[in-house]
């Protein structure tokens, strides 16, 4: 039991990282109807901003997150401007493979300045964590769940509380319409890149003193967090931190009881049986095109 | 395989024979060698990929996977089990196919994000095992010593073999755009809606391209694995899936001809960019830059921007087809009359019943009943929102209807698909204007023509033709058959999807507002049409707001109202009904 109630937190932990990450999947795809693959990537450029201020550097950590946060919001728009904007008006294959491009793209940049070497970048707290009766809680897993809640608690008070948040829903739910209204499209979905970005990159920063930071973690999590949007329900946000806290806490177990190797195909399994039985989420309702 | 095809086969053939007598006999170094190896099979996995994403308009990011699998049947096959090449080849692609085709039943139904996932999912999860299963695999370390089949047993013979099956499949990939299979492919890709109300089944369209594209992954993959004797996990990844997709995207995916510049052009670069490498990184880097410069300034690819240049001359206006016949075949009404009572009795061919849709809480339509007599043009008419698009929706399938039944010469067709009710004989046009605008009018009309029970046409490619070409001499546009969609005026493109319906020779033809965006003189020209077509004995239903044009041609009315109907009868009769007035001008 105890045992159990340890991998239950730490499936807890690690699925906010996947649900944070699935956050940013469904804000751009409900701004743009576009899934971006290069996501996760902003995860991995955000980890090795880290790296570079916090430990080459030797800065104060806040400081090296702030520098790390502002630089993700700027990558958020660059990607917007040269990925994403130069495309809007095509249909979504093409999208998909640009965002392809760039995440292989930002992948491949880290990896011929940084070297091929996975750095390990140390948590916010000295304190390692706490026991609370038979169960230890690291302190960078508490922060993670801790951060996850907070910004799901922003979202929602940006969405459904602020004239920014309405203006945003109503681009996302019909650009021409939302043009006519006088809001200002493009300048929306700059917002919704660069939110996203910021998102993506804090959970890459909590989630790399667990992991190593390495040029594949980005990938990984974010195949995780599109698996937990699938499952939560494509596009419903609620769903997506359902999803995933349920992909983390299925591929802890997973790997305790079954199989360590195949810890990653979990996920993926689990997707995969969603698609054929529920492809439509857990919240998600199916939508027919109008004739 | 009709005759035009016939000197291109030839010329095709020759050069092929040319290519592969090249490949046997001219010696090479082991470098260059390995380099025609590699291109001529990862060309056709590429192949594959032209096919799923160059016509049929989906994604594939795990053509790596079905190469590895068709390369590890090969491998382990021959190395292991010691087992003939060939059953191991042939082995590889069937896996390949299974595993394409269910990897596509799974998620073929869902848009298009949910396939670029799944088959991420799929390809890292067989690189999972591949690694991991080493008791089977051999793990990291991968499986060597692979054998070839004696005929082939020089590396010299085997490149020809490979050459040999790189010309092959590339006559097929060639040659598919223009069968009934490669035009469903593109039917679908350009308008799925369209596509399945002319009778093609989206689904299984797909589920086709996909497995072909992974049985095509499968043939390279093998091989590759007998190529090179040697295969291992980390050559088959998803970053080599992305390559593979890369060559497709920047030979251009409309054309196998694309694909093998593509596929040279990229294995050939690298080896010149060799110094690249030096930087872990800046190689693939500058890779991921090009995948999105090509998609942003290339859409077709190096092949669609030569071909541009270099556009086909207009071809002449094709022969005065001979007249459109609309009447069923004589055999046709016998088939009618043993199909029940509901069939002969007043002659009604389409009847509803009982039918009702419900959004959620909304009754679009709620409860309907109206009964089309053969040969009668039948109109649905109301006020906007009364719900007469949805019940045509509903009577060709794409909605499921709440309740009721829907009867198509006294055949239950309720439980349909919408592409089998348009077997059954039900044939629309819709209310924006959906045509598969890559085509040509002539491709659209014959897509309509061959629909599954079309008992006016014989099979064979002249038959098809003969038939689209005198559905589009009749509503007056043969003479531009072979000019695409967009250069077509708004009132010409409403014209082809009518001759689509035609063409595939419906027992009751439905149009969804015909006339709406139409100036006066095109209504003019299509009263006149809808004239010859009722003249001809069709049966037609038709919704419209012109009420000159329904009171002109329609000689039975059914009036909805806020989704049940509210009046039906004789046109005269009807309109003079003080309710339909009503409805019309509001209460006075």
């Amino acid at each position: 039991m105890d045992f159990f109630l340890q991998l239950l937190f730490t499936g807890v932990g690690i699925g906010a990282v996947y649900a944070l990450v699935a956050l940013g999947f469904v804000l751009i795809f409900r701004a743009t109807n576009v899934v971006n693959f290069a996501q996760g990537e902003f995860s991995m450029v955000a980890a090795y901003l880290m790296v570079v201020f916090a430990v080459d550097l030797g800065w104060p950590y806040w400081l090296a997150f702030a520098i790390a946060i502002a630089g993700m919001a700027l990558l958020g728009a660059i990607f917007n401007l040269l990925v994403y904007y130069p495309l809007r008006n095509r249909s979504y294959l093409p999208v998909l493979i640009s965002t392809i491009g760039a995440s292989i793209f930002l992948m491949n940049t880290v990896l011929a300045l940084y070297g091929p070497q996975p750095q390990v970048l140390p948590g916010w707290f000295d304190t390692p964590g706490i026991q609370l009766g038979p169960v230890y809680l690291d302190s960078q897993y508490l922060l993670i769940i801790a951060v996850t809640l907070g910004l799901v608690a922003f979202q929602y008070w940006l969405f459904e509380r602020t004239l920014l948040g309405k203006k945003l829903q109503a681009t996302s739910q019909d650009k021409e319409m939302a043009a006519l209204l006088g809001i200002p499209v493009a300048a929306m979905i700059m917002i919704t890149f660069v939110y996203s970005a910021v998102l993506g990159g804090i959970a890459g920063i909590l989630v790399a003193p667990v992991l190593f930071v390495s040029i594949q973690m980005g990938s990984t999590i974010a195949l995780k967090a599109f698996a937990a949007t699938i499952i939560g329900g494509f596009g419903d946000v609620a769903g997506a931190i359902l999803g995933g806290f349920a992909i983390g806490i299925i591929e802890t177990f997973g790997a305790a009881y079954i199989s360590v190797p195949f810890k990653d195909a979990f996920a993926f399994l689990v997707l995969i049986l969603f698609l054929a039985l529920r492809p439509q989420g857990i919240f998600g309702e199916r939508v027919a095109e109008k004739a | 395989m009709n005759a035009r095809a016939l000197p291109g086969l030839l010329a095709y053939a020759l050069v092929a024979v040319v290519f592969v007598a090249l490949a046997a006999t001219v010696k090479t170094d082991d470098y260059v060698a390995n380099i025609l190896m590699q291109a001529a099979t990862y060309a056709i996995a590429v192949f594959g990929l032209s096919i799923v994403l160059g016509l049929c308009g989906q994604i594939n990011l795990a053509q790596a996977a079905f190469f590895a699998l068709g390369a590890y049947a090969v491998g382990l096959g021959t190395a292991d089990y010691r087992l003939p090449f060939w059953l191991c080849l042939a082995v590889g692609i069937a896996i390949a196919l299974a595993a394409g085709a269910l990897l596509g039943v799974s998620t073929l139904r869902l848009g298009g994000h949910y396939l670029a996932m799944v088959t991420i999912s799929f390809q890292q999860i067989l690189t999972v095992v591949l690694i991991n299963a080493i008791g089977f695999t051999h793990g990291p370390d991968g499986v060597s010593s692979i054998g070839r089949p004696a005929l082939f047993a020089s590396g010299q013979a085997f490149l020809a073999l490979a050459v040999a099956a790189f010309a092959i499949s590339g006559y097929f990939v060639w040659r598919l755009p223009d069968t009934r299979l490669g035009r469903a492919m593109r039917a679908v890709r350009d308008n799925e809606l369209a596509a399945s109300a002319a009778g093609i089944d989206v689904f299984r369209t797909k589920v086709t391209a996909f497995a072909l594209c992974a049985g095509l992954g499968g043939l390279g993959g093998g091989l590759f694995a007998g190529g090179f004797s040697y295969v291992s996990p980390d050559q088959f990844a998803f970053s080599d899936s992305i390559v593979l997709l890369t060559m497709a995207l920047l030979g251009g995916v409309s054309s196998p001809i694309g694909s093998a510049i593509g596929t040279g052009l990229l294995i050939l670069i690298p080896e010149w960019l060799r110094f690249l490498k030096s930087v872990p990184g800046l190689y693939l880097a500058i890779y991921g830059a090009a995948v999105i410069l090509i998609v942003i300034f290339m859409p077709d690819g190096i092949w669609g921007f030569v071909g541009r240049l270099f556009r086909p001359r207009a071809r002449a206006a094709p022969a005065p087809a001979e007249p459109l016949a609309l009447r069923p075949a004589a055999g046709d009404g016998v088939a009618a009359e043993a199909r029940g009572p509901g069939a002969s009795g007043a002659g009604v061919v389409l009847e509803v019943r009982g039918l009702a849709k419900y959004f959620g809480g909304l009754k679009a339509v709620d409860g309907v009943d109206f009964s089309v007599r053969r040969g009668e043009v039948h109109a649905l008419i109301g006020p906007n929102g009364s719900g007469k698009t949805t019940t045509l929706n509903v009577v060709t399938g794409l909605y499921r209807a709440t309740a009721g039944r829907i009867f198509v010469d006294g055949v239950d067709v309720t439980a349909l698909p919408a592409h089998k009710r348009t077997s059954a004989g039900l044939a629309r046009t819709f209310q924006n204007i959906r045509l598969f605008r890559s085509m040509t009018a002539l491709e659209n009309v014959v897509i309509g023509a061959e629909r599954e029970g079309n008992t006016l046409v014989e099979a064979g490619h002249g038959a098809l033709q003969s038939r689209a070409r005198a559905a589009l001499e009749f509503v007056g546009l043969g003479s531009r058959a072979h000019e695409t969609v967009p250069s077509f005026s708004y009132g010409h493109q409403r014209l082809i999807e009518i001759a689509r319906a035609l063409a595939a020779n419906p027992t009751v033809l439905l149009l969804d507002e015909p006339a709406a965006g139409l100036n006066s003189s095109e209504k003019k020209a299509l009263h006149d049409l809808l004239d010859r077509i009722a003249a001809e004995g069709l049966t037609i239903l038709i919704i419209d707001h012109d009420m000159t044009l329904i009171a002109g041609v329609a000689e039975h009315l059914t009036v909805l109202n806020f989704g049940r109907r509210i009046a039906d009868g004789e046109t005269a009769e009807v309109l003079r009904q003080p309710d339909v007035v009503t409805a019309y001008l509001g209460a006075s």
